[in-house]
């Protein structure tokens, strides 16, 4: 598989007064071409932020890049200039937001929105923009007589079919989805994600689907990233987090997933709170919530140990097969 | 329905068929419309002209010949009245239309820009809020000279700070919506998104100000026209007029009456148009 967005080193500080916000250390990914790549992890791992630099947009100031490079299709992102940029944007990398009540403008009609993306990386007429726009409202099973109405006429899942439409009416070579489905019912979530299973097939796109919603990954994605603290803790094919997780941090999420065979009185949690990004912990950021915490923990980061070719993880432990079970 | 899917709308079109659903709105725009064909054909409805004097008749009470009455020259009030609107409605909306475009620009730069742009801007409107709007208007209109143009560019210059914050506020509340995030990130322009995404947004409260804006720039207008620095007599203005008949109100009350009236009927007029506006285009509320 082609690599075709690869992430080396990439840092990122939010600054409020003196505070410095960690909010993504020392970050290292890939992706291949045609791959779903899912971001899994608690409110505050930093996926959002990740996927706001790949398309270098995010707030700044309070927000900065510190370093890293983020390589897409062999130019490095971060370096490229604010027009560059824009041709990218939307062209070549989409991106759905998680809110779809506000994501689309509440002051003009919804094929109005999906013409500005069309006109803007397309040389065509408004004509026939509006006409593509019809058609795109129709991929996302949406009536195309609806172009003229306001996005509050809408339901939410409507509304982010809408949002989906904008997305991939340039057709766009990488699809980040930033929660698509928080904002929705678990019934329209299951149509959503049937949707863009279909779509992505459909316009053989790579996508990076930030989600904290593990059932949601091994339905859509090949692989999966579990993020921590502004770090990817484990990196692995759908199979091998699943089948095999090394991580501690990976075992606790799974673990945390009630069980409807078993009769629970109450969730099985992570002690500890997630750490304070403006104070992150020493050695490995787990250390103070892992309940196989060694001392060397404490003060030495555990570099990346390769367990099969797609399967890494960033644990001393990771090796040592069999060490823990599932308790 | 079946309608609705082979046409589209645009949203002038439906804001104005909102419109004419709200009778107070129609109301206003209706005397708003009888004042500008008044103004324009002010020199086919007066009887007389606005500076005809007649001292024999002067102080006369409405009656068949006179129905506004005479002031204290023998004038005919109601003609006076009339070509009165001429110069009261340009000052009104030239006035603010300097006002929201000035101010509308510099807010939404401020807003949307933010850091020291902003801090620029905002401390120059401060300065500009720290000075009464009246006294303000009265020294631009001293250092420009008296006279019809000045007035307006006074008036207009005094009230650009109240635009620039109403406007700075909706941007800063916009910007942080997601939908221009969202527009950031189909690679739309800054400009673009100020000017496709943002200020459409905002309309609703600049149009509500801009009403109230043309009552208040016509009455600045009045104030700077009362100490000789507007409109010099015998050009007819209403608040001039106001002004002159206030000496007589004991005695000669119809005086101040009409000229007064015309103000108020212009103003409430304004106030529900600008109201039943702010309703047609919010989108929330159509149908």
């Amino acid at each position: 598989m082609n690599v075709f967005l690869k992430i080396e080193g990439l840092t990122v500080e939010y600054r409020s007064g003196n505070r410095h916000v960690h909010a993504v250390n020392d970050l290292d990914l890939q992706l291949g071409e045609g791959e779903v790549l899912g971001f899994v992890g608690e409110t505050g791992a930093g996926k959002t932020t990740t996927a706001l630099s790949i398309l270098r947009i995010l707030p700044n100031p309070p927000a900065k890049v510190l370093g890293g490079k983020v390589i897409f299709k062999d130019q490095d992102i971060i370096q490229l200039s604010d027009r560059e940029m824009r041709a990218i944007r939307g062209e070549e990398i989409a991106m759905i937001f998680q809110d779809p009540m506000t994501s689309l403008d509440p002051v003009k009609t919804v094929g109005d929105q999906i013409c500005e993306m069309i006109l803007l990386h397309r040389n065509c007429s408004k004509k026939e923009a509006w006409e593509m726009a019809g058609d795109m409202l129709e991929t996302v099973g949406i009536d195309r007589g609806r172009a003229g109405d306001y996005p509050h006429q809408f339901s939410g899942g409507m509304k982010q079919r809408v949002v989906i439409a904008i997305a991939l009416s340039c057709k766009p070579s990488l699809l980040i989805a930033d929660e698509p489905t928080t904002a929705l019912d678990v019934t329209i979530q299951a149509q959503i994600l049937e949707l863009m299973k279909e779509l992505k097939k459909k316009y053989q796109s790579s996508m990076i689907m930030i989600t904290h919603d593990l059932g949601i990954v091994a339905e859509i994605c090949d692989n999966v990233a579990i993020m921590y603290a502004g770090g990817v803790l484990e990196y692995g094919s759908v199979m091998d987090i699943y089948k095999d997780p090394r991580h501690p941090y990976t075992r606790a999420l799974f673990d945390s997933i009630p069980d409807v065979h078993r009769d629970q009185a109450r969730l099985k949690v992570i002690s500890g709170l997630p750490p304070d990004p403006t104070d992150i912990p020493s050695g490995c950021p787990f250390h103070p919530r892992c309940p196989h915490c060694t001392e060397r923990c404490k003060t030495e980061k555990p570099e990346v140990v390769h367990l099969n070719e797609t399967h890494w993880a960033r644990c001393f432990l990771a090796q040592e097969e069999g060490r823990y079970e599932h308790e | 329905m079946n309608q609705k899917k082979e046409k589209r709308y645009s949203l002038t079109r439906e804001t104005f068929t909102r419109l004419m659903k709200n009778r107070l709105a129609m109301f206003g725009l209706f005397i708003l419309c009888v004042l500008v064909i008044t103004a324009i054909f002010a020199d086919q409805i007066a009887p007389y002209s606005y500076d005809q004097m007649d001292l024999l008749n002067a102080y006369k009470a409405p009656c068949k010949g006179h129905i506004f009455g005479t002031d204290e020259f023998g004038r005919d009030i109601f003609s006076r009245v009339v070509y009165g609107s001429r110069i009261s409605l340009k000052v009104g909306f030239i006035a603010v239309s300097i006002a929201v475009v000035a101010g509308g620009l510099l807010g939404a730069v401020a807003g949307y820009y933010g850091g020291w742009t902003d801090n620029l801007i905002m401390r120059a409107m401060d300065v500009i809020m720290s000075i009464p709007a009246t006294l303000l208007a009265i020294s631009i209109a001293a250092a420009l000279g008296a006279g019809l143009t000045n007035l307006m560019i006074a008036t207009g210059i005094a009230s650009i700070p109240t635009y620039a914050r109403i406007v700075r506020a909706s941007v800063l509340g916009i910007k942080e919506q997601e939908f221009v995030e969202a527009a950031r990130a189909v690679g739309t322009r800054d400009f673009t998104i100020l000017c496709k995404h943002i200020l459409p947004n905002c309309l609703a409260p600049i149009i509500v100000q801009a009403t109230l804006g043309v009552a208040f720039a016509i009455l600045t207008a009045a104030g700077l026209s009362f100490i000789g620095l507007g409109i010099e007599p015998p050009t007819p203005e209403w608040g001039a007029m106001l002004s002159n008949a206030r000496s007589y109100i004991r005695d000669y009350s119809y005086m101040c009456l009409f000229p007064g009236l015309a103000i108020a009927l212009t103003i409430f007029s304004l106030n529900v148009l600008g109201d039943g506006l702010r309703d047609a285009l919010d989108p929330k509320l159509r149908q």
